[in-house]
C-alpha cells in the first residue's frame, strides 16, 4: 500500500493477506513526506489525434480534501480523471499520485487503491446491489467477517436499508443506486475517489440528500477526493477547492470562497454569476 | 489462448474419432444405399457369410452411389451391391454398357472387383399409372412426346445423372421440363396423382402395389443395370468365393417378387432374405424378428445414439464457439470474418456437407459429429460475439476503472452479461443438431435417422415415424430444458422474453 498510514489509505485493519513488500514501505514512506498532494499534475499534455485536450496543466489537488473540476463538454475533464486512473496516458509531463507516478502497467492493483463512481451509478445489473458492492473485497481475499464489517458499515454511512441488498439495481430509485454506486467505490477504502459527474442523473431534491450524506461520508472516510462536474452549483456545494478548465487549460483554481469571490477571469466570473 | 483452441480442435477430433473404433473381431462391413433392393441383396449377403462362420457388420442405409462407393475406396466398408450401369456410367465414366472385364480393369487400382452379377437387370424405366396410359395411348417412351400436359417429377439422382434424364431428354426428343423429388415419395406422389411421369427401377415391389406400368425403352436408351457385390479384394478369397455363389441367382421375376414381399407384404429384409437362402438349401438364422420388445429395444438404442452424436458435436460447438468469440470479439475486422465463415459453413446443405466429410474422416460417427459441429457454430458464434460486442459501454469503463483484470472483466462483466444471448444461441443450435443429426444415417451414423431411412427405402410410414416422433419430442425436451437452464442461471429482469 501506498498513501499515508493513517490518511491516504485508511486504517487497514482488514488487511490483505500479503505482508507489506519493500517497495510497499518504501512507496508508502514516500507516501509521507509528499503526502499534501493526493494527486499532482506537472506540464501534462495529452492530444488526441493531433488536438490538444489537455495542454501543459500544471495542478495540485491536496489530500484530504475534495476538489471540484468544472468544465463544459470537450474542456477536458473527463480525460483528466482517466489520466490520474492509468486509463490514459500523458504525452508530455508527469501525473502523481500520493507521490507515485501512475503505472503505465499491471495498472489493476493501483485502480483498485481508487474509488471510481461514475454519472447513472454503473452497476451491474446481473449483480445484486449488495453483490456490486462487494465484489472487489472478494477478489482481494478479504475475509466474509472482514467483508460483512465494512459492508454493514457503508449502508449506515450512506442510510441506505438492509432490504437493498438483495435487490437488483433496477428495483432501486435513482438516488438509492447512486449511494450504492458510492458504497462500491468506498469499499476497498481508497485513499482517492474520484467522481465522474455522479450526481448528474439524480433529480434536484434527492441530490440535497445525497450532497449531505456524501459530505458526511467523505469526512468520515478521510478520502480525498476529485469530482468532475459541469454544474457549478454542485462544484460550489461539494467542493473544498475549485478547478475551472477551459478548453484544455486551466483558468482558475483556488479555494472555493477564493474562486468565488474573485473570480479574476471573465468566463469564471460568468460561471458564477450564471449559476449561483 | 491459440494454444487452447488447438487443444480444443485436438479434443473434438479425438472425440470424434474415439466415437469410431472397435473392430476387434474385425467383422466384414457391408453396406447397403438406401434402396429397398439394396437392403434386401445386403442382407441376403450377411446372412450368407454369418452361415458360413464370418462375423458381419451391417451399416445398411448410406445415402447414394457417391458416398457408398467412396466409403469403399477408403476401406470404410468391405463390400456394398452395385449397378454395373451406375458402376460404368456415374463413377467410372465408361460410357454405354461397358464389359465387366473393361470395369474390373479400371477397378483394379483402387483395389476393388465386380463380382459376378444376381443375373436380374434393373434398369431404370419410365412408370405411369395404368389408368392414364390407358386413357392416353401410352405404351412406349416416346409416346410422351406428344402429351405436353403432362407433369414429369424424377427421382435427384436420375435428374443430373447422364444415363437419366438428360441423355433420355435427347435420345426421345422430349420437349419437357421436369423437377425432382425424393425416389422413396415419388411412388405415393404418383399414385396420388400429383405428378404423372417419374422414374422407376423395373425390379421395384412398388410396381405392383401402386399399379404402375412402364414405358416400353423401344429406342434402347437405358443401359443395362445388373445387380452385383462391389468388394475390396482385400476382403479375402474366402469371402470372395462365397459371394460369387449368389451369381445367377435371381432372375427379373424372382428380384420383383422378393422386393414387393418387403414393400408389399410388410415381411422383414431379415424374414425375406433367409426364406430367400433356405430355397437355396443354406440354413441362414434370420437375425431380427419384428417383435414388440425389439421396437423398443430399437428406440432406446436409436435415442441414445442420437443424443450421443448430437452432445458431443453441441459440446464441442460450445466450447470453441465460446473461446473462439472470446478471441475475437474485441477486434472487428475479425469477429465479422469469424462470423461470416461460419455463416457460410451453414448454408451448405446437410446432407452436400456430411458428404463432404467422407474422403476426411469416412463413414460413421466421426463426419456426423464433426459435420454437426460445424453447423452448430454460427448460432454459438454469432450470438456470443453480438452479446459480447454490445454490453453497455459505461459498464465496462466502470469495470476497468475498478481495477478488474481483463480476465476477471470476461468472468464477472463480459460473460454474465452476455448469458442470455448465449444460451439462446446454444438452445437454437442444439435444436438444429437434433433435426440435422437424422441425416447421418445416410453416412451410416446411426441414431433416429436409421428408421427414417429404412422407412423411405420401404416407403413404410411407420418406420418414418418411428424415427421422426422421438426426434420431435427430444427437440420439444431440449427446449423446455435449456428454459429451466435460463431460469436458473439468468437473473429474471435479464431474460429474453
Amino acid at each position: 500500500m501506498w498513501g499515508l498510514p493513517h490518511g491516504f489509505a485508511a486504517p487497514c485493519h482488514h488487511a490483505r493477506q500479503a505482508p507489506l513488500s519493500f517497495r510497499d514501505l518504501i512507496s508508502g514512506s514516500l507516501g509521507a513526506i509528499l503526502a499534501a498532494e493526493a494527486v499532482q499534475f506537472d506540464g501534462v499534455a495529452k492530444a488526441f489525434a493531433g488536438v490538444p485536450v489537455l495542454d501543459g496543466v500544471n495542478l495540485s489537488f491536496p489530500a484530504g480534501l475534495t476538489t471540484a473540476v468544472v468544465g463544459e463538454s470537450g474542456s477536458g475533464k473527463t480525460t483528466l480523471l482517466q489520466l490520474i486512473n492509468g486509463v490514459l496516458q500523458p504525452d508530455a509531463g508527469q501525473v502523481r499520485v500520493f507521490g507515485e507516478a501512475v503505472p503505465r502497467q499491471a495498472v489493476e492493483p493501483f485502480r483498485r487503491r481508487i474509488g471510481y463512481a461514475v454519472q447513472g451509478a454503473g452497476l451491474f445489473p446481473h449483480l445484486t446491489n449488495r453483490q456490486n458492492v462487494v465484489l472487489l473485497a472478494q477478489l482481494e481475499g478479504w475475509t466474509q467477517d472482514a467483508i460483512e464489517a465494512r459492508y454493514a458499515e457503508l449502508l449506515e454511512e450512506m442510510d441506505l436499508p438492509e432490504e437493498v441488498s438483495r435487490r437488483y439495481p433496477h428495483q432501486l430509485s435513482g438516488g438509492q443506486q447512486q449511494r450504492v454506486g458510492l458504497c462500491r467505490a468506498l469499499m476497498l477504502k481508497p485513499g482517492l475517489l474520484l467522481l465522474d459527474e455522479p450526481f448528474s442523473a439524480v433529480d434536484p431534491i434527492t441530490r440535497v440528500g445525497i450532497y449531505e450524506r456524501f459530505e458526511f461520508v467523505q469526512r468520515h472516510e478521510g478520502v480525498s477526493t476529485v469530482l468532475v462536474t459541469h454544474d457549478m452549483r454542485e462544484a460550489v456545494h461539494l467542493g473544498d477547492r475549485l478547478v475551472i478548465l477551459r478548453a484544455g487549460q486551466v483558468v482558475r483554481s483556488g479555494t472555493t470562497d477564493e474562486v468565488v469571490n474573485a473570480p479574476g477571469d471573465s468566463y469564471v466570473e460568468q460561471l458564477v454569476n450564471q449559476q449561483l | 489462448m491459440t494454444a487452447r483452441i488447438g487443444l480444443a480442435l485436438a479434443l473434438l477430433l479425438a472425440v470424434s474419432a474415439g466415437a469410431d473404433v472397435g473392430h476387434a473381431a474385425e467383422p466384414i462391413r457391408i453396406a447397403s444405399k438406401n434402396s429397398n433392393e439394396s437392403y434386401l441383396l445386403s442382407e441376403i449377403a450377411a446372412q450368407l457369410l454369418e452361415s458360413k462362420g464370418f462375423a458381419v457388420e451391417r451399416r445398411f442405409g448410406l445415402g447414394g452411389t457417391l458416398i457408398a462407393f467412396d466409403a469403399l475406396v477408403a476401406g470404410e466398408i468391405d463390400l456394398y451391391m452395385e449397378y454395373t450401369g451406375t458402376l460404368s456410367q456415374a463413377i467410372l465414366k465408361l460410357g454405354h454398357d461397358a464389359s465387366r472385364e473393361a470395369m474390373n480393369q479400371r477397378l483394379k487400382g483402387d483395389g476393388l472387383r465386380l463380382l459376378g452379377p444376381f443375373g436380374f437387370n434393373n434398369t431404370y424405366a419410365i412408370a405411369v399409372r395404368r389408368e392414364q396410359a390407358q386413357a392416353l395411348g401410352l405404351a412406349r417412351i416416346g409416346d410422351l412426346a406428344g402429351q405436353p400436359a403432362l407433369k414429369l417429377v424424377f427421382s435427384h439422382e436420375f435428374l443430373e445423372r447422364e444415363d437419366g434424364w438428360p441423355g433420355l431428354k435427347r435420345a426421345y426428343g422430349l420437349p419437357f421440363g421436369a423437377t425432382g423429388i425424393e425416389h422413396a415419395l415419388a411412388y405415393q406422389a404418383i399414385a396420388e396423382g400429383s405428378l404423372d411421369v417419374t422414374d422407376a427401377y423395373s425390379t421395384d415391389g412398388e410396381l405392383l402395389r401402386y399399379d404402375l406400368v412402364l414405358l416400353e425403352d423401344d429406342r434402347r436408351f437405358f443401359p443395362r443395370y445388373l445387380a452385383a457385390p462391389l468388394v475390396r479384394v482385400d476382403v479375402g478369397a474366402q469371402v470372395i468365393e462365397v459371394l460369387e455363389t449368389l451369381g445367377g441367382s435371381l432372375d427379373d421375376a424372382a428380384a420383383q417378387a422378393l422386393n414387393a414381399a418387403v414393400v408389399v407384404d410388410g415381411l422383414s429384409f431379415a424374414d425375406v432374405a433367409a426364406g430367400f437362402l433356405a430355397e437355396r438349401g443354406v440354413a441362414a438364422e434370420s437375425a431380427a424378428g419384428a417383435g414388440g420388445d425389439d421396437l423398443w429395444r430399437s428406440l432406446a438404442a436409436n435415442t441414445a445414439q442420437h443424443l450421443k452424436l448430437t452432445l458431443t458435436a453441441l459440446g464441442a460447438a460450445v466450447a470453441v464457439g465460446l473461446l473462439l468469440s472470446l478471441l475475437i470479439f474485441r477486434r472487428a475486422v475479425a469477429a465479422r470474418l469469424v462470423v461470416y465463415l461460419c455463416g457460410l459453413l451453414q448454408t451448405v446443405p446437410s446432407i452436400a456437407l456430411l458428404a463432404l466429410m467422407i474422403p476426411l474422416f469416412g463413414i460413421g460417427a466421426a463426419p456426423a459429429v464433426v459435420a454437426l459441429f460445424l453447423y452448430s457454430l454460427l448460432p454459438v458464434v454469432r450470438n456470443t460475439v453480438t452479446a459480447l460486442t454490445t454490453i453497455d459501454p459505461t459498464l465496462l469503463r466502470v469495470a476497468d476503472a475498478m481495477g478488474l483484470s481483463r480476465r476477471q472483466q470476461i468472468r464477472h462483466v463480459y460473460l454474465p452479461l452476455s448469458m442470455p444471448s448465449v444460451l439462446a444461441g446454444i438452445r437454437t443450435a442444439a435444436v438444429i443438431n437434433i433435426g440435422t443429426a437424422t441425416l447421418a444415417a445416410f453416412i451410416g451414423a446411426g441414431g433416429l435417422g436409421d428408421p427414417i431411412v429404412t422407412g423411405l427405402a420401404l416407403n413404410d410410414v411407420s418406420f418414418i415415424l418411428q424415427g421422426a416422433v422421438p426426434a420431435a419430442l427430444l427437440a420439444i425436451a431440449t427446449e423446455l430444458a435449456f428454459e429451466g437452464v435460463e431460469r436458473v442461471a439468468v437473473p429474471g429482469h435479464l431474460r429474453a422474453r
